[in-house]
């Protein structure tokens, strides 16, 4: 990087995770490059076990108390480094310049404590100055800006007098009271229904225009991420396979895993297709990933160019749209245009 | 094909609420109050509808897995209603269920040989070549290694146990299958790879399937017909593309425009057309009166609050159009800022 560019709000370079457990080395993310700027959204799609969710974790430094988590590599959030820098830093930043949303609200919540106090704690953990009462005040107003009513009430309640929207949206009030600049929305939406899933859509979208911040949306739904994003990270065994534009990425897809992934899906927006095109095979292990391209064991391309998808691990390359694949493009494009598009 | 292998006719179940000491009955929970549907021999009827509507409650009491308390169950031409747990036996042979979960639905502690051929055993089915060699047919017909019949159930992935779990249902060639979410748990990938098998397997053997789910694009994809259950009710009741194409009942049009469009093109259009409902499903215990879905219902009126709508036939739709609805959605209504319905690509 140049020194003329300023860095973006926030760029991974190189991020690793990995874990040391009995059965071996867990190679959770590897190398991962990726930026985002304010007021930007960033969708990471992948299925389990692909490492979308230790990246997010790896941002906030939640692997810190692990002693078995490697993490290496750099973060750069506002200029700031959060791999190396110290516990107390990075404490200082988490729930507040930066906070997440959790998949379920009913087990990151506390059920001994009411809503109200959970929030009021956010806040006052980095507002230490501010008084009990304004406190309170701010929790009412943030669940009133969420959208529950009677807000005053409903402080003193406990997590499981909410029902699943209304108790997601309450930890989206505690996410956003220190106005994060960049919010980690993980799975938020997977545990709900559909029309409440729009609802709390809806009520992200709003809050991030009305405050202004980066969000990192992480999801295995790809009509969520369809729905917010800007741009788009497609996980596989750790590592990122194909990066771009959400509407490039979905117009255009460039991996055979990406292809698999849309015609895996259902959708209502199409005449139903007779047959379901998906992935062949199951998500690799991440003790014991594939050599070479990890997704060459499913993938129908595979060892069309010679033998280097079992030898070699391709690298991520393009530019704004960057794809981690050994096809050449040319061919790429052709069998998506050819044998991929005409099934989706 | 055209006759009915399942027939529900006001069937209800309502779980009581008991309080103190000696369990007196304050109340009950109307998981299901008063369905009527049919299935026919070799169809595919999705059942959807938010979590709390009744949909798995319905499909355990089409298996008899619960009791009923008020209704008709009829399995062909067989009133099973009220059948004990003997009585149900030889019927278990043509009715099986797939769960949702694949973690807790096979037992830990038995191989999966176990866990396939208890059903063959159960029934005192002959197998004519070895209990072995039938488990191993029915992993080859589920698409897993025959030679891992010795295997307990952690060491297989989720998509895999939710194979195991069809090749137990399978084991006895039932005519009819009761799919509770059977892929809602798969990731997406694998979640494909199911519903195609479950294709497979129904022109293979002429199954019927009852598919419950929530997933609308899902249902769409593998269903004949498709009902809509809201807080222990049907609303509607259609064949796939009628449903789809011409949704009657405001609670299935607000449904179908929550489900996300992935194609962020559309995005903007996609949303300004979404139906968005406020607040949450009223209980069950205390459901409203007169339709259930007025106090959602940007259409409810007067009448809505006082009279039950039946479900029958609306407008000019086909007879098998079923909705229960006073004010009907009709082609083309602009519903509260919806705008006209996205063309297919």
């Amino acid at each position: 990087m140049s020194s003329v560019t300023p860095r973006p709000f926030l760029e991974v370079k190189d991020l690793t995770v990995r874990f040391e457990t009995d059965d071996g080395i867990v190679q959770a993310v590897t190398e991962s490059n990726f930026s985002l700027e304010a007021g930007k959204t960033l969708g990471i799609v992948g299925e389990s076990g692909s490492g979308k969710s230790v990246t997010s974790l790896a941002l906030l430094g939640l692997h810190r108390t692990r002693s078995n988590a490697k993490v290496s590599g750099q973060i750069w959030l506002d200029d700031q480094e959060l791999v190396t820098a110290s516990d107390q830093d990075v404490r200082a930043l988490r729930g507040g310049k930066m906070s997440m949303i959790f998949q379920d609200p009913l087990s990151a919540m506390h059920p001994y404590y009411t809503v109200g106090a959970q929030i009021v704690e956010a806040y006052r953990v980095h507002n230490p100055k501010v008084s009990k009462k304004a406190a309170r005040e701010r929790a009412i107003d943030m669940l009133a800006r969420v959208g529950i009513p009677q807000p005053s009430r409903r402080f003193n309640d406990y997590a499981h007098q909410f029902s699943g929207g209304m108790r997601q949206r309450a930890m989206i009030a505690m996410a956003l009271v220190n106005d994060p600049k960049l919010l980690i929305a993980d799975e938020p939406t997977t545990a709900l229904d559909v029309t409440v899933q729009a609802q709390i859509l809806d009520l992200i979208r709003d809050l991030q225009q009305e405050f202004h911040s980066a969000v990192i949306m992480i999801t295995h739904d790809l009509g969520v991420v369809a729905e917010l994003a800007d741009d788009v990270l497609v996980m596989y065994g750790g590592k990122i396979i194909e990066r771009g534009a959400a509407v490039d990425l979905f117009q255009r897809p460039q991996h055979p895993y990406t292809w698999g992934l849309l015609g895996s899906m259902p959708r209502l927006d199409r005449e139903v297709r007779d047959r379901l095109t998906p992935v062949k095979g199951s998500p690799p292990s991440l003790i014991n990933l594939p050599s070479g391209c990890a997704f060459h064991p499913r993938c129908p391309y595979a060892g069309r160019n010679g033998d280097r998808s079992f030898t070699d691990t391709p690298v991520l390359t393009g530019g704004a749209h960057a794809v981690a694949c050994h096809l050449p493009a040319e061919e790429r494009a052709k069998i998506f245009k050819e044998e991929v598009a005409p099934n989706l | 094909m055209s006759e009915n292998l399942l027939e529900v006719t006001g069937l209800q179940k309502h779980f009581p609420i008991t309080k103190g000491l000696f369990k007196r009955q304050v109340g009950a929970v109307r998981a299901v109050d008063g369905i009527d549907l049919n299935v026919v021999a070799g169809e595919t009827l999705g059942v959807v509808g938010e979590s709390g509507c009744g949909k798995s409650t319905a499909g355990r009491l089409f298996t008899r897995i619960l009791e009923p308390t008020g209704g008709k169950i009829v399995f062909e031409g067989e009133d099973i209603t009220h059948k004990s747990v003997t009585q149900m036996r030889p019927l278990r042979r043509d009715v099986q269920m797939i769960f949702q979960d694949p973690y807790s639905s096979l037992n830990p502690r038995h191989t999966i040989g176990t866990i396939i051929s208890a059903p063959l055993q159960i029934q005192k089915i002959p197998t004519p070549q070895g209990l072995k060699k039938a488990v191993q047919e029915l992993l080859e017909l589920v698409g897993l290694n025959p030679e891992h019949y010795n295997r307990y159930p952690h060491e297989f992935s989720g998509g895999q146990r939710q194979r195991i779990g069809i090749a137990r249902a399978l084991a006895l060639r039932p005519k009819l299958i009761i799919a509770d979410e059977p892929v809602s748990a798969l990731d997406v990938s694998i979640q494909a790879q199911v519903v195609n098998l479950l294709e497979d397997l129904q022109s293979e053997f002429d199954l019927t399937y009852v598919f419950i789910a929530h997933d609308l694009s899902v249902v769409r994809h593998i269903s004949d017909r498709v009902a809509v259950m809201y807080l222990g009710k049907v609303m509607e009741i259609a064949h796939r593309d009628d449903l789809y194409k011409n949704p009657r009942h405001p609670y299935t049009v607000a449904l179908m425009s929550a489900v996300p469009v992935p194609d962020p093109v559309r995005r903007d259009s996609a949303q300004r057309g979404r139906v968005l409902l406020t607040g949450d499903v009223p209980s069950p215990i205390n459901p409203p009166s007169g339709c259930r879905f007025r106090t959602r219902c940007w259409k409810a009126q007067d009448i809505c609050a006082t009279e039950e709508p039946p479900l029958v036939q609306r407008l000019d739709d086909p007879d098998s159009h079923l909705t229960a609805c006073h004010f009907p959605v009709v082609d083309d209504e602009a519903v509260a800022g919806r705008a006209p319905a996205a063309t297919p690509a």
